[in-house]
């Protein structure tokens, strides 16, 4: 069915995004605990998942500062997770381009891999959707899960203070980190990828900090 | 687990912040409606399958629980997650798959 108004493309953005609450909230949440057994206090665990607003990026930082590794190699292989939303930028940009620069802006703050997946899929669909509710859609898809990942943050490092460190939650966040890997592996290519990676950062993991 | 210093912390929110930013406005802000090169995108769409495996491989074949020697249970659990993605292509799934068999193998040892 095609889509009649501004408004309600928005709502359909927001409609087509709510499963991924099942997902933002836990893993926000997840976030949020592990945070806090590194010591990070509510408002910085708060902080953290408001200004970087990125999943994989935020638990690397994460693991990389508990192993006391240099500043620099944490914000380089932080950012180099971070890389695909530049991808994602470059794909959105022939449908969101021409928007207004102040909702370009905003957009770029918003994109992750989620809204991203919604959204090209959308505008892929019904290509002669015009750009105002294009740029509609695409805030829609961020109109419950970007709030869902944040406060969910913020109770997990409530909650995350309160469990004792012989629970050994320090294993989780490998867990996490390897969830998240399977479902990125979408061709041959991505396996190829990550099977070099894994092969190169053993041997190198004997070197100081991980520098696979 | 040791306390992160407070001054590291904040360099990184920021630095993350401002830079993860500016991956994110790069193209939408700068290239209007033009598409972009081919190329590129192929090189932007593998560094996560390739940095968070190298970062979390080492984890698991010297996991922390157990004093940094390598541990069935713990490489158990991880083969569990990691498969439980892949065929679901579900990060929840995957997780309380991995949570659970780490649990149980705890429990069984």
């Amino acid at each position: 069915m095609a889509i009649t108004t501004t408004k309600s493309a928005f709502w359909k953005g927001f409609r087509d995004s709510a499963p991924f609450i099942f997902m933002a909230s836990p893993f926000g949440f997840l976030f949020g605990v592990l945070a806090a057994e590194a010591g990070l206090i509510v408002p910085e665990a708060f902080a953290f998942s408001l200004a970087v607003f990125a999943g994989a990026a935020q638990f690397t930082a994460l693991q990389l500062m508990q192993e006391n590794a240099p500043l620099i190699i944490i914000l380089i292989s932080a950012l180099a997770v971070n890389l695909r939303m530049a991808m994602y930028s470059a794909s959105l940009t022939p449908y969101l381009g021409d928007a207004p620069m102040w909702q370009r802006a905003l957009a770029a703050y918003f994109v992750v891999d989620q809204s991203y997946a919604l959204s090209i899929v959308q505008f892929e669909t019904e290509p002669e959707m015009p750009l105002a509710q294009r740029v509609a859609y695409f805030f829609g898809t961020n109109g419950i899960v970007a709030p869902a990942w944040v406060i969910a943050t913020a109770l997990g490092a409530l909650v995350g203070t309160r469990i004792p460190e012989s629970w050994g939650v320090d294993f989780v966040l490998p867990l996490a980190f390897l969830a998240m890997i399977g479902p990125m592996l979408r061709t041959p290519a991505h396996i190829a990828a990550c099977f070099v990676a894994v092969a190169a950062s053993l041997p190198a993991a004997a070197l100081p900090y991980n520098l696979g | 687990m040791s306390s992160i210093p407070a001054p590291i912390l904040w360099t990184v929110i920021i630095g993350l912040a401002l830079g993860s930013y500016a991956l994110r406005f790069a193209f939408i802000g700068f290239m209007g409606g033009r598409a972009i090169p081919e190329w590129l995108m192929r090189h932007l769409r593998y560094t996560a399958v390739a940095i968070i495996p190298a970062l979390v491989a080492p984890l698991v074949v010297w996991p922390a629980p157990a004093g940094g020697e390598p541990s069935l249970i713990h490489f158990a659990a991880a083969a569990a997650t990691f498969a439980a993605g892949y065929l679901t292509r579900n990060v929840l799934f995957a997780l309380g798959t991995g949570g659970l068999s780490l649990l149980l193998l705890y429990l069984a040892a």
